[in-house]
């Protein structure tokens, strides 16, 4: 599955999420929900800040791997998974838990290899039985 | 009788105003940040900390470029 088609998954079952971008370590987008690309880029800058500002926090060297920045209007979503990660936005008070599931499948979704079309095998040339 | 009526009219305003006061309260969500790491530990960042003093502002940002 490519990170559009994940995208689009993801936007048809979770009805909580506005808006979500896929990017990789380098912050190159992968793939995006906003028509907006300019919007799209400083979303992941955001998502970036975020991630470097959360690590921070933190003494030991266990990286993070979510977080939700919740307001009054809205909360974002980060989710990072194997190189790949996701930003997400959704209205005040989403319900977290199944919003971080839907992410998380979208990552997964977003990293698997797209399905080769499988070849047909040649049906082999029928030999005549040779006559006795 | 014109005392007992004034003093539970009173008592029915305070209870009423005590009321909207404590849901008002409570019910207000703070802005927070909720951190997840990979060895499972799970930090949490209320509005007026330094931490998300210094993120928050960044959500907010986030937020608006997504709607713009």
């Amino acid at each position: 599955m490519d990170a559009a088609q994940a995208l689009a998954d993801l936007t048809e079952i979770s009805s909580q999420i506005e808006a979500a971008v896929l990017f990789d370590e380098g912050g190159a987008i992968l793939g995006s929900t906003l028509s907006d690309a300019a919007g799209a880029e400083e979303l992941v800058r955001a998502a970036g800040s975020l991630l470097a500002g959360a690590g921070e926090f933190r003494s030991g060297d266990a990286a993070v791997t979510q977080l939700e920045a919740s307001t009054q209007d809205g909360s974002v979503f980060v989710v990072r998974d194997e190189g790949r990660s996701i930003v997400a936005t959704t209205a005040a008070d989403p319900t977290v838990g199944l919003v971080f599931y839907d992410l998380k499948s979208c990552l997964r979704g977003a990293a698997e290899e797209p399905e080769k079309p499988k070849r047909r095998r040649r049906a082999a040339p029928k030999s005549e039985e040779p006559a006795e | 009788m014109r005392r007992k009526l004034l003093a539970l009219a009173g008592f029915a305003t305070g209870l009423f105003a005590g009321t909207f006061l404590y849901r008002r309260s409570s019910g207000r969500r703070r802005d927070r940040i909720d951190v997840y790491f990979a060895d499972g530990s799970m930090v949490s960042f209320v509005d007026g900390s330094p931490e998300a003093e210094r993120l928050l502002p960044v959500a907010r940002q986030a937020l608006a470029a997504a709607r713009r």
